[in-house]
């Protein structure tokens, strides 16, 4: 009688503590976009997304962070993607799985998966700007300071390095489920191996380099580290070129929160800048897995 | 038998150090039908697929001995796998249609050989579709996605697929194991007609198929070539031993 009412008490225990984590996590998250709503929603309006701020930050929009992290956002991926997506190529279809040149490879893209994001930033420091972009300038411009200092390109560029990984990986995952038989099909009707790749496998598995795609670029839009050293700026009054630093929505929430003026008068741009940074992520988080989605009901059918 | 379209001699095929074909010659007949049958592991796809060189795509196979298409080595280093591909078209065991448009299937072949004019492709994909025997079913929608069509119209798309490169060696690996019996059917009055144009070469698990279809039938076991002859003999006095223990299905 005791041993069963002790037995059915450990079960109910281990069920009831289970149970607790697993709404604990959703209590937090809840609680965390309920605040961040509640505090910017006020903010949010059709001015706040395309007004400069005003009044040391403490007033107008956020407009020039938006542009800054949509062209960082752009410029990434334009020099992430193709890159990236030529490796995964390689790796699928070129080179021999147990070989050593593809096990190096992926234990290099791995390895830079785990990399620390403000190791990127160092990097980005000491390789973009003050090796390639000191060297451009002193070829080009006679030493004169042009490339040589953070901006936009190097930036970009940097946060590259950091969602390659990414990129790699599921456009990896993408090939891999294009069938064999298809590309046997095609070899077997007298195309080369790159015919077969260009017609057969890429136009099958666009939809999953899209994924990747976005993967990487929420990735990007949410990180601070990589560009703290190599671009990104405090305030600026023009909206930045290739060669400017940039304001992005990222730093601009750790600006407003610790270097504002006044902290206090800053809050409700403060909510209202995470809660566009969150919706972006958001979004592009729900494309990539809608997406992911119909690439698996299209491989099952 | 006809002039000889293909013809082995002392051919071996390694997987990595195992031996897969053992000492294989054969002469095949150009414009008739050649099964081969076995049980399943003794190399009779094995074979088929190094007639077109697809075994090339698989890691650590080696080849030894001459394998001979219309006299010519097609294992010697100057032969360009491509243009061999496109002369021994193949049809493979489960339909495998692209994602694309089922006149973008058959259009595939052509287009990558440089046919461009809408015109002659138009009339390529027609011939190769009437050809397969699926033309009456799918020209009105020559324009719907390739997977809609049913397991046995997706063979034959393939077929047709394979006919628009205009080879004169068609290998089929299984190409109706996965059919209901309707369809398969279709494929093999298919097979009988496009030997007045095409050598077929076929591998089938299914010996009435084989005595159906077939002019010659080569009976392969534990890789090599047990008896090689008309369809006809072959089933009905076989010469070796084990070549009726199979027909008769005492093994196998």
């Amino acid at each position: 009688m005791i041993n069963s009412f002790r037995k059915n008490f450990k079960g109910v225990a281990i069920e009831g503590i289970t149970l607790f984590s697993a709404l604990l996590i959703i209590t937090i998250i809840i609680v965390m976009i309920t605040v961040i709503f509640i505090g910017g929603k006020s903010q949010l309006s059709w001015e706040f997304l395309t007004s400069f701020p005003t009044e040391g930050m403490t007033k107008g929009g956020i407009f020039p962070a938006i542009y800054g992290t949509a062209l960082l956002v752009i410029i990434m991926s334009i020099a992430a993607v193709p890159f990236g997506t030529i490796t995964a190529i390689y790796l699928t279809e070129y080179a021999k799985e147990s070989s050593f040149i593809a096990k190096t490879i992926r234990f290099a893209v791995r390895t830079l998966a785990v990399i620390p994001s403000i190791i990127y930033g160092l990097f980005g420091l000491g390789f973009f700007i003050k090796f390639v972009g000191t060297h451009v300038d002193s070829a080009l411009y006679g030493g004169t300071l042009h490339w040589g200092q953070p901006n936009l390109l190097w930036a970009s560029l940097t946060m590259a390095l950091l969602t390659l990984p990414v990129v790699i990986v599921s456009v990896e995952e993408a090939l891999k489920t294009v069938p064999q038989e298809l590309r046997a099909a095609s070899l077997a009707l007298g195309a080369t191996k790159w015919q077969t790749i260009r017609k057969v496998v890429l136009p099958e598995s666009v939809s999953g380099i899209m994924t990747g795609t976005i993967l990487a670029v929420s990735r990007g839009a949410g990180e601070v580290a990589p560009i703290l050293f190599t671009g990104a700026a405090y305030y600026l009054a023009t909206l930045p070129g290739l060669g400017d630093q940039f304001m992005v929505l990222g730093y601009h929430i750790y600006v407003l929160t610790t270097q504002s003026a006044n902290v206090d008068q800053s809050l409700p741009i403060q909510f209202g800048t995470t809660c566009v940074l969150l919706m972006l992520t958001f979004v592009l988080n729900m494309s990539a897995v809608i997406l992911r989605y119909r690439i698996r009901k299209k491989k099952n059918n | 038998m006809s002039e000889n379209k293909i013809h082995t001699e002392n051919m071996f095929l390694y997987y990595s150090e195992k031996m897969a074909l053992n000492n294989i010659s054969i002469t095949i007949p150009e414009k008739k039908v050649t099964a081969f049958i076995g049980p399943s592991g003794c190399g009779k796809s094995t074979f088929l697929r190094s007639l077109n060189r697809m075994n090339d795509l698989i890691d650590g196979v080696r080849i030894d001995g001459k394998v001979m298409i219309d006299g010519v080595n097609i294992y010697d280093k100057n032969i360009d796998v491509v243009n061999l591909r496109k002369k021994v078209g193949m049809v493979f065991q489960k339909s495998n249609p692209f994602a694309k448009s089922i006149y973008e299937n058959v259009a595939y072949g052509p287009k990558i050989n440089g046919v461009n004019d809408k015109s002659h492709l138009d009339e390529i994909v027609e011939t190769a579709l009437k050809n397969a025997a699926i033309w009456e079913e799918v020209k009105d929608r020559l324009g719907d996605s390739a997977l809609g069509l049913s397991g046995g119209q997706q063979q034959r798309l393939c077929i047709a697929r394979t006919l628009a490169v205009n080879p004169e060696i068609v290998l089929m690996d299984e190409p109706a194991s996965a059919l209901d019996p309707l369809s398969t059917a279709k494929i093999e009055e298919l097979i009988v007609q496009l030997k007045e144009k095409y050598t077929i070469v076929i591998v089938t698990h299914n010996m009435q198929q084989a005595a159906r279809i077939s002019d010659n039938t080569a009976f392969f076991y534990l890789g090599e070539l047990i008896e090689h002859d008309k369809t006809k003999k072959i089933f009905t006095n076989p010469e070796k031993k084990q070549t009726e223990d199979y027909i008769t299905g005492r093994f196998g």
